[in-house]
């Protein structure tokens, strides 16, 4: 923790640095989202297992950017996340200063090489019920699945803190946002939720770093994260991709390859 | 009115809670969902549950459900039929287990919708529901309705109000007559109760910050730098507002084409910035900055000013449901320490 505090100071000491995202104390034992700015605000800087909201997402918020630039301190969740926006050209000019903790080493991730090297060695792990229940679920049948979902949204009422919670739903505007014409029904019903949760995994789908910040955002408790990590698995059974481990990667369903395996495309 | 009070078993709870059930009635009551629990529609009384500080959402979509049709119109051989569903006719629910805090917010909502045009839709669902509420025998760090003018065993707004005291029984407060007519109609579940001192079994809240000296300071903030700060870890979702009891505002959805469609009201939240964006483009609260405020504003300084109460009952959803830790109690502390106090 020590030496993360002291790089973060240095960080900002040197100007190289104007705000270190990272987290700090939260309430009742929670940590929460902290921007160091001062050597002060860089000894409130914590890092252990609770840090799980994905960081990321708060490199493109406005109030953020215009601090100037930017470290953040990533999990191996949030530097596949970087590598992904990254991609997708969310950093026109250069990478955020990505710091990685390992044993209280802290290990600065600053080009394409050396953080597509660490999100390759280091996978995403979620809780194993996670991956049992992604199991579960494509096991069912379509009528089963189907009543899941349903009894799932029935609490949904379209917060929208999945998409707020999530550092690859960064569109100015949404597509459930979109009235001319209405692509999504907007109101949390029944047919508007499903809409709603369904649009936004086929956005997800070959995106989807599966860090789980949208099931752990969720107010209402559905494990939103299980429709987009299926969907990622699918696009990497199907077309070979996976996600956040290749800065120059083509998008998975907006690419086309002479090669593909499928005849009606060519 | 003086409420009259007696007791009641934890069996004959679950009896009346049963008989309910049994003679059809819409009864929502508090469910385990995953780790959460939920005001849920009860299909079997064995399925309530008693051991939780507070529910993750609030009960007030009884009143205010998060999409409510108010019109509809179809085509069909005859011609076009119009659906006015204020003109149907709501059924009786009853709410159990709701927290003194979430009775005194409803009391709010309703009053807030009885303002001036009275909403006829919450008006007629609030004489369609009776509230059975719970006192607090427990807290949590989040909770802080002492702050907010209520209390763990306030009566306002419940019309009846159990607390558990000694020997699996409950005090019951009548507070209105519609929680008369209910305890008169299962007469031999209850008895009467001798002289109970409540307060010894309420769980203790303290008192955190006076809401008179915020709204105070809240009037001069506006163009204060503490905003951009505090809001800093926002992520500009709408939980804080749908965890809400006494959040109320709505949007007004068409769906539809020329020869089917609905007209809803849903829900929606200031946290969002469409919430304010104009036709032109332009937005007045252009960044989570001002919608923040916008949000500590309207509960602590332009309702009391313009309403009389305050939107807030310091039930804590809100700081329990927030993916970034906003922790509302915590902000308004900081807002009687940070802004200068004035005459």
């Amino acid at each position: 923790m020590q030496s993360l505090q002291h790089k973060a100071a240095e960080l900002l000491g040197s100007n190289r640095a104007s705000v270190v995202i990272g987290y700090a104390e939260g309430s009742d034992g929670r940590v929460r989202p902290h921007f160091a700015r001062t050597n002060d605000d860089a000894k409130a800087l914590v890092w252990d297992q609770r840090c799980k909201q994905n960081l990321a997402v708060y490199l493109t918020k406005h109030e953020i950017k215009e601090m100037g630039p930017a470290a953040i301190i990533a999990s191996p969740a949030v530097v596949r996340t970087i590598v992904q926006m990254a991609s997708e050209q969310q950093f026109v000019r250069s990478f955020p200063i990505t710091l990685v903790v390992d044993n209280d080493q802290v290990t600065e991730l600053n080009d394409g090489p050396s953080l597509e090297a660490f999100a390759t060695s280091h996978p995403v792990l979620f809780p194993s019920h996670v991956t049992k229940e992604v199991e579960d679920l494509a096991a069912m049948s379509v009528a089963d699945r189907f009543a899941f979902w349903q009894e799932e949204f029935s609490r949904c009422f379209k917060c929208y803190a999945c998409r707020s919670a999530c550092p690859l739903c960064y569109c100015t505007k949404c597509i459930t946002e979109s009235n001319q014409p209405q692509w999504v029904t907007v109101a949390p019903h029944a047919l508007g939720n499903f809409e709603w949760h369904l649009n936004r995994a086929m956005h997800l789908a070959g995106r989807c770093i599966q860090c789980g910040s949208c099931t752990l955002a969720c107010p209402a408790g559905i494990p939103i994260a299980l429709l987009t990590i299926e969907a990622s698995n699918i696009v990497q059974r199907e077309f070979g991709y996976q996600p956040g481990i290749k800065a120059d990667a083509p998008a998975a369903l907006s690419s086309f390859r002479v090669e593909d395996k499928e005849a009606f495309i060519r | 009115m003086t409420s009259t009070t007696y007791t009641l078993t934890h069996d004959n709870l679950n009896a009346l809670l049963r008989a309910l059930v049994a003679a059809g009635k819409q009864l929502h009551a508090p469910q385990r969902v995953g780790p959460k629990v939920f005001f849920k529609p009860v299909n079997d009384a064995a399925t309530i549950v008693f051991d939780y500080v507070q529910t993750a959402e609030s009960p007030k979509s009884l009143l205010f459900p998060k999409a409510e049709f108010l019109v509809s119109y179809r085509q069909n051989s005859e011609g076009m039929v119009v659906t006015d569903h204020l003109q149907k006719e709501i059924p009786e629910m009853i709410l159990f287990g709701s927290r003194p805090c979430d009775a005194a917010a409803l009391s709010r909502f309703v009053q807030f919708f009885a303002d001036g045009h009275a909403d006829a839709m919450v008006t007629q669902r609030r004489r369609a529901l009776t509230i059975i509420s719970m006192s607090c025998i427990a807290s949590d760090p989040a909770c802080f309705c002492t702050s907010c003018g209520s209390s763990p065993g306030d009566t306002t707004g419940s019309d009846l109000l159990l607390t558990p005291i000694s020997n699996g029984r409950y005090l019951v407060d009548v507070v209105t007559e519609k929680g008369q007519s209910l305890v008169a109609a299962n007469e031999a579940l209850f008895e009467q109760a001798p002289t109970i001192v409540k307060d010894s079994y309420l769980a203790t809240v303290e008192a955190v910050f006076t809401p008179e000296e915020i709204t105070k300071r809240l009037a001069t903030s506006f163009n204060d730098p503490i905003w951009k700060n505090a809001s800093l870890r926002c992520i500009g979702c709408g939980a804080c507002a749908y965890v809400c009891p006494t959040c109320s505002c709505f949007t007004i959805e068409d769906e539809g084409n020329d020869r089917t469609g609905d007209r809803l009201r849903c829900w929606d939240s200031c946290a969002f910035a469409l919430f304010t964006v104009h036709t032109t483009g332009h937005n007045p609260r252009p960044t989570q900055t001002e919608r923040w405020r916008q949000r500590v504003m309207h509960k602590f300084s332009y309702l009391p000013e313009t309403n009389h109460f305050l939107g807030c009952v310091g039930c804590g959803r809100c700081s329990r449901a927030c993916p970034a830790d906003m922790n509302l109690k915590e902000q308004i502390i900081a807002i009687a320490e940070l802004l200068p106090a004035i005459g």
